[in-house]
């Protein structure tokens, strides 16, 4: 076994909140500061900083993930997480097609920078990534599967946007391995709140700014190699392994 | 009508009112912020149950004329300091949507 410190759930400066110091060279270096082992990127439904974050995460020696923070039709939030680069791109241009295309007001929610491995700024989204998509919790898990991933509520502990909070209650279906929860202390509270399917329980910090990203304290304990983690992890949180 | 003039011939309560002069020209009234975004109009009074610091992103992109706030539910105070800064309109009622919005059809 190999003990992976870790942090799932990081928004650049591609989320309109997420800081415009949060670019991904940054992000990378700071988990490389912090001793963090895996990095998971999740900006509001979009990946279009990944590809950038996963150059950057190699400079810095950090096992990059991509991955997204989407907003389902009802408004909860859901970590979606990829073994490849490319299968969160393909499922980036499936969520681009099922949003809801309003303008983003830099001056209400904040800038949207795409940015290259270098932090230099080579796009915009120009409609606010973080409102709802048409897409309704119950087709999540598909359609995540359906391009290699896995995914689980984030931070239910939460009133905004938390699964709980929005719907009253942790539905029964779908099914959910994994549930995210922000405080660490309610990690046990939440977990039987929200039933025995929930095998997996992760603390991430949902960084909007590099200062928040998680120190090392959280860990999972993976029987795989550097190279394999982030399929191994996946496999793990999905509920194939472990 | 302006938000002032509703506030006194409908007898919502004034959670705060940086802008009393705004003036009313619709009514609004959903919870989902995402679909509230899209389809609000300017100049409305825009009826929700959500209480959540979200809602005055909302309604300045929506340029709505106030939030009312239905079935008394329960500001905080942070909400209604960033609304006075943001010159966000909130009203409060102890009536559902729909009596709220029966009562402001009536006064315009």
């Amino acid at each position: 076994m190999n003990r992976y410190y870790y942090d799932l759930h990081i928004h650049s400066c591609l989320s309109p909140c997420g800081d415009d110091e949060s670019t991904p060279d940054s992000i990378a270096g700071m988990g490389e500061l912090n001793g963090l082992d895996v990095m998971a990127l999740t900006d509001h439904n979009t990946t279009k900083n990944c590809p950038a974050f996963f150059a950057a995460a190699k400079r810095h020696n950090i096992i990059p993930v991509a991955g997204m923070e989407l907003t389902t039709a009802e408004e909860i939030h859901i970590v979606c997480l990829f073994p490849t680069l490319d299968s969160a791109l393909s499922f980036d241009s499936f969520v681009d097609s099922r949003r809801i295309k309003i303008q983003n007001r830099t001056d209400i929610f904040g800038n949207q920078y795409i940015m290259d491995e270098n932090d230099k700024i080579i796009g915009t989204d120009d409609n606010l990534l973080s409102n709802a998509t048409t897409i309704s919790l119950d087709e999540v898990p598909d359609a995540v599967k359906n391009h290699g991933g896995i995914c689980y509520p984030a931070h239910v502990d939460r009133e905004a946007n938390g699964i709980i909070s929005v719907l009253g209650f942790f539905p029964k279906t779908p099914v959910f391995p994994t549930i995210e929860v922000h405080d660490e202390n309610k990690r046990e509270d939440l977990a039987l709140l929200c039933k025995k399917d929930i095998k997996k329980v992760v603390t991430s910090s949902d960084a909007h700014y590099l200062w928040d990203i998680n120190e090392k304290t959280q860990f999972f304990d993976l029987d795989c190699k550097k190279e394999d983690v982030a399929r191994c992890l996946i496999e793990y949180l999905g509920g194939v392994s472990g | 009508m302006t938000v002032s003039e509703l506030i006194e011939k409908a007898g919502f309560k004034a959670a705060t009112l940086p802008e009393p002069d705004k003036e009313i020209t619709g009514v609004y009234i959903g919870d989902l912020l995402s679909w509230v975004m899209g389809r609000a109009n300017s100049g409305d009074v825009w009826i929700t149950i959500m209480s959540n610091m979200n809602i005055l992103a909302v309604a300045s992109l929506a340029d709505t004329a106030c939030i009312l706030v239905a079935e008394d539910v329960e500001l905080s105070q942070d909400l209604l300091t960033t609304a006075k800064q943001k010159n966000i309109n909130v009203l409060l009622t102890e009536l559902g949507a729909y009596e709220a919005a029966v009562k402001i059809s009536k006064l315009i």
